[in-house]
C-alpha cells in the first residue's frame, strides 16, 4: 500500500523526468480531447489585474501570450518608445584646429527599473536608463565622456571603437575601474563610423553588463546616409532571480512594450534599425522581420548592403543597422525567432499607416 | 522587582490568589510591550537595511480544466508577496489574480490563466513576484482536475472501495483460521501483526516526512509530522487507558484501536489515491489497484489477531471492517477533490502515530502471553517481511 502513497510523494521528486510514455497512452485512452479547447471565457468573471486601457488584444489572440498590466514609464526610467528615437549629440564645440568637439556627462548610479508590469529589477545604469542614453557623433570627431561614478561599486565606460589603451575602460589599464564617488574624463576620436557600444567592463563582467550598464553609440559616416525613419533598438535581457538564466527578453528593456504600443511608420518610408545585441547569458539573438526583407550593413561600417534578408543572428555585442521600407499598411511583428526569446518578452509590432506617424 | 518583600503578608486567600495571577499576567504584559516597541522601533532600525525581501510563495495546488490552469498560491514567508508575471512553459501569458495581486503573510490569491494545455504532456508553471523571484511548479501528466461531480465521487468511492474496505474486510475473514490455532502459533501471530503495523508506521513516517517537503515552509512540514505521529500516539493511548480493562473488554478495545489506527492510515493513503488520481496517476491500472488490495488484506488480519481467543459477533466485526476500510473512501474524496500537502502530511502522521501506539498496546499484551519467545520473534521478522515482500508487488 505505501506504494500508492510513494506515487504521490514522488511526484514533485521527479522535477526533470518527463512522463513515461506508457501512462501517456493510458490517458490518451481514457480521457477526452478536453485540451484543445477554447479558454479565453474564464477570464473576465474574475477581477483582471491588468489596467484599464491595456492593449492586451492588440495581437488579436484568444489567449494572449502577453504580461499583463502596464509599466509605469516613470520607474521603468524612460519611455521605450521616445527611446527608439532618441539620440544624445552632446554639447558641441569647435576645436581651435577646426574639428567638432563633443563632450558628454554620464552619470553611473544604481536604480529600480521597471522590465515588465509590476516586475521591478536593481538595475545599474548610465543616466538612469537601461540602455544608457543613445550617444551620437559623426566620423572624425573629437569625442569627451566625462564619467561620474555614483553608484555603489566601481564601474567603468568601455567604448567600442579605435583608441588608446588608456581611455579602453578595462581594470588595470590607464585609470582602470572608477571608484565609487570617482570619475575620468575618457577621449579619444569617432572612428570608424558604424554603429557601436558601450559598457561597463568592471569585474565581474557579466554581472555589470546585465544589470544594465550599456547603450549605443552611433558614429555617423561624414558623408551621412540616406535620410530615414531611425530607430535604435538594444536586444537586451534580465536575470531577475539570479540563476543564470534570463526571465526577461526585450529590446529597449521593456518586454512587449512594443507588443502593446506598436512603432508607428509611414508606407514607403525608409525605416533603418540600428540593432545591437546585449543580452548576457545567451550567446546569440536574433530578429525577424514579418512580411518584409531588409538590407543589412553588419557593424554599420560599410554603406553598402552584404545581406538581403528577413531573419539575422547577432552574438553578444554584435550589431547590425537594417533598412527596410514596408509596401503595405497593417501590423507586422517582429521579434526573435528563438521563440523562446518571443515568448518571454523580445516580441514587437510595427504599425504602417499612410497617416501621420 | 522588590515588591513582593515589601508588602504586608496576604490578607485572604482570595487576595493571594488574584496576586498570582497578576504575576502570571504581568509577563505577558510586558512581552506584549516589547513585541509593541520592536515592531515600532526594531524592526526599521535592526532589520530593515538595503537587503532584499525574503518572498515565499507557495504554488499550493494546480487545477487543469479544458483550456484554463488555476494556481492557488499561499505566502508562507514573513512579508507580503506582490505577484507581477505568470508565465506558462516559458512564455509570459495573460492572467487574472484574485482576490488581490498583493497576498499578505499566509494569505492566498488564485492566478487563472486561459492557456491551451495539452493532455497528457508536461507543463511548467512560473509565477514571478514584484523583485523577480520565480516560484514554480512542474504539472507532470496533465489531466483535468476532478470536479465534485457524481461520477467523481463513484469513481472515489469504488477506488477507496476496492484498495480499502474490500481487503481489510477479506483479512477479517482469517478470524476462524485464527481460532483453530494452538497458543504458540498464535503468539507468532499477534507478533506477526505487530511486525506488519510496525513496517507500516515506519512507511507512512517516511512518507509524510517526504511529502513535508513539499509544505510551505511557514507550516513547518517536519513539526507538522511531529505534531501528527506524536500528537496521535499519545491521545490514543490516552483514551486506551480510559476505556480498557482487563481480560476480554481490553482485548476488544485493543482491536478496536487497531482498527481505528488502521482507518487513520488509510485515511492518509486515500488522500494520497484521491491526489495521485487527480495527477492522472491512479489511471496506471487495475493491475496496481489488484496489489494494493493483496498487500492491504494483512490489515484485517492484525485486527481481528488479539481477539481471535475471544467470542464476537458478526457486527462487532462488520463495524472494525468500517472503521479501519471506509476512511479509505473518504481520504480518496479529499484528496482528489482538495486535496494540500498540508492535510496529506498531517493524515499520514496521524495514520503512523495511531499505528505505533497500537503496536505497542499489542508488545504488552504478548508481554503477558505464554507463547515460546522463537514463535513471538520469527512472527515479528515475517510480519516486517511480508508487507516488505507484498510492497515489491505494486512498487513503482
Ligand atoms: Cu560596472
Amino acid at each position: 500500500m505505501q506504494a500508492l502513497v510513494n506515487l504521490l510523494a514522488r511526484r514533485p521528486r521527479r522535477r526533470s523526468g518527463g512522463p513515461d510514455p506508457g501512462r501517456r497512452n493510458l490517458l490518451r485512452a481514457g480521457l477526452g480531447a478536453l485540451g484543445g479547447m477554447a479558454a479565453a471565457s474564464l477570464a473576465p468573471a474574475l477581477r483582471a489585474v491588468a489596467a484599464p486601457g491595456s492593449e492586451g488584444h492588440s495581437l488579436g489572440h484568444p489567449h494572449a501570450n502577453l504580461t499583463v498590466g502596464e509599466v509605469n514609464l516613470r520607474r521603468v526610467g524612460f519611455d521605450p518608445l521616445a527611446f527608439l528615437t532618441t539620440w544624445d549629440r552632446g554639447v558641441v564645440r569647435r576645436l581651435p584646429d577646426g574639428r567638432v568637439l563633443r563632450e558628454f556627462k554620464i552619470v553611473a548610479y544604481d536604480r529600480e527599473i521597471e522590465i515588465a508590469p509590476g516586475l521591478l529589477f536593481p538595475a545599474w545604469t548610465f543616466n538612469g536608463t537601461v540602455p544608457g542614453p543613445t550617444l551620437r557623433a559623426t566620423e572624425g570627431d573629437r569625442v569627451r565622456v566625462h564619467f561620474i561614478n555614483a553608484g555603489t561599486h566601481p564601474h567603468t565606460m568601455h567604448f567600442h571603437g579605435i583608441h588608446t589603451a588608456e581611455m579602453d575602460g578595462v581594470p588595470g589599464v590607464g585609470p582602470g575601474e572608477i571608484r565609487p564617488g570617482g570619475s575620468f574624463t575618457y577621449e579619444f576620436d569617432a572612428i570608424p563610423f558604424g554603429l557601436h557600444l558601450y559598457h561597463c567592463h568592471a569585474l565581474p563582467l557579466k554581472r555589470h553588463i546585465h544589470k544594465g550598464l550599456y547603450g549605443v553609440f552611433i558614429v555617423d559616416p561624414r558623408q551621412g546616409r540616406p535620410p530615414a525613419r531611425e530607430l535604435v533598438m538594444v536586444m537586451n535581457a534580465f536575470d531577475t532571480n539570479f540563476d543564470g538564466e534570463n526571465e526577461v527578453y526585450a529590446a529597449n528593456t521593456v518586454a512587449f512594450y512594443y507588443a502593446r504600443h506598436p512603432i508607428r511608420v509611414r508606407r514607403g518610408e525608409l525605416v533603418r534599425i540600428y540593432l545591437v545585441n546585449m543580452t548576457e547569458f545567451d550567446p546569440i539573438n536574433s530578429i525577424h522581420i514579418h512580411g518584409n526583407f531588409f538590407h543589412v550593413y553588419r557593424t554599420g561600417t560599410s554603406l553598402t548592403t552584404a545581406e538581403y534578408t528577413d531573419t539575422i543572428m547577432l552574438c553578444q555585442a554584435e550589431r547590425a543597422i537594417l533598412e527596410l521600407r514596408f509596401p503595405y499598411p497593417g501590423r507586422y511583428m517582429f521579434h526573435a525567432h528563438q521563440s523562446e526569446f518571443t515568448e518571454l518578452g523580445w516580441m514587437g509590432m510595427f504599425e504602417v499607416t499612410d497617416g501621420d506617424v | 522587582m522588590a515588591t513582593s518583600e515589601d508588602r504586608p503578608p496576604e490578607p485572604a486567600a482570595g487576595g493571594r490568589a488574584l496576586r498570582r495571577w497578576a504575576w502570571g499576567i504581568l509577563p505577558l504584559v510586558l512581552l506584549a510591550v516589547l513585541v509593541g516597541v520592536f515592531l515600532r522601533v526594531g524592526v526599521r532600525g535592526v532589520f530593515q537595511t538595503a537587503v532584499p525581501p525574503v518572498e515565499e510563495l507557495a504554488i499550493e495546488r494546480v487545477v487543469l480544466r479544458p483550456g484554463t490552469i488555476v494556481i492557488h498560491l499561499v505566502n508562507s514567508g514573513p512579508q507580503p508577496v506582490t505577484v507581477s508575471q505568470a508565465l506558462v512553459d516559458e512564455a509570459y501569458w495573460q492572467f487574472t489574480i484574485s482576490p488581490d495581486a498583493t497576498i499578505p503573510r499566509l494569505g492566498r490569491a488564485t492566478v487563472t490563466l486561459a492557456y491551451p494545455w495539452v493532455e497528457g504532456e508536461s507543463h511548467r508553471l512560473r509565477v514571478l513576484s514584484s523583485t523577480g523571484v520565480v516560484f514554480e511548479r512542474t504539472i507532470e501528466v496533465a489531466t483535468p482536475t476532478p470536479t465534485p461531480d457524481a461520477r467523481y465521487l463513484t469513481t472515489f468511492t469504488l477506488l477507496g472501495t476496492y484498495v480499502g474496505v474490500v481487503p481489510v474486510a477479506l483479512g477479517l475473514l482469517w478470524l476462524p483460521f485464527l481460532r483453530e490455532l494452538p497458543e504458540r502459533w498464535m503468539g507468532f501471530f499477534l507478533s506477526l501483526t505487530a511486525g506488519l503495523l510496525l513496517f507500516l508506521g515506519a512507511d507512512a513516517v517516511a512518507e509524510a516526512l517526504d511529502l513535508a517537503a513539499s509544505v510551505p515552509s511557514a507550516f513547518q512540514g517536519v513539526g507538522l509530522v511531529l505534531l501528527g505521529v506524536v500528537g496521535a500516539a499519545v491521545i490514543l493511548a490516552a483514551v486506551g487507558r480510559r476505556v480498557a480493562g482487563e481480560g476480554l473488554s481490553r482485548r476488544l478495545a485493543l482491536a478496536t484501536f487497531v482498527a481505528l489506527g488502521i482507518g487513520l492510515h488509510n485515511l492518509g493513503e486515500g488522500l494520497a489515491i484521491g491526489a495521485a488520481y487527480g495527477a492522472g496517476k491512479v489511471a496506471l491500472g487495475t493491475f496496481l489497484i489488484l496489489g494494493f488490495a493483496v498487500h492491504n488484506t494483512t490489515e484485517g488480519l492484525a485486527i481481528v489477531a488479539p481477539v481471535s481467543r475471544d467470542p464476537l459477533r458478526l457486527r462487532t466485526l462488520a463495524w472494525w471492517g468500517a472503521l479501519a476500510g471506509a476512511p479509505t473512501i473518504a481520504g480518496a474524496w479529499v484528496g482528489g477533490l482538495a486535496y494540500s500537502p498540508v492535510l496529506g502530511t498531517l493524515f499520514l502522521a496521524v495514520g503512523a502515530g495511531a499505528i505505533f501506539q497500537v503496536v505497542y498496546e499489542i508488545i504488552r499484551l504478548m508481554g503477558g502471553g505464554r507463547a515460546s519467545a522463537g514463535y513471538q520473534v520469527a512472527g515479528f521478522v515475517a510480519g516486517l517481511l511480508v508487507m516488505y515482500l507484498t510492497g515489491l508487488l505494486v512498487a513503482v
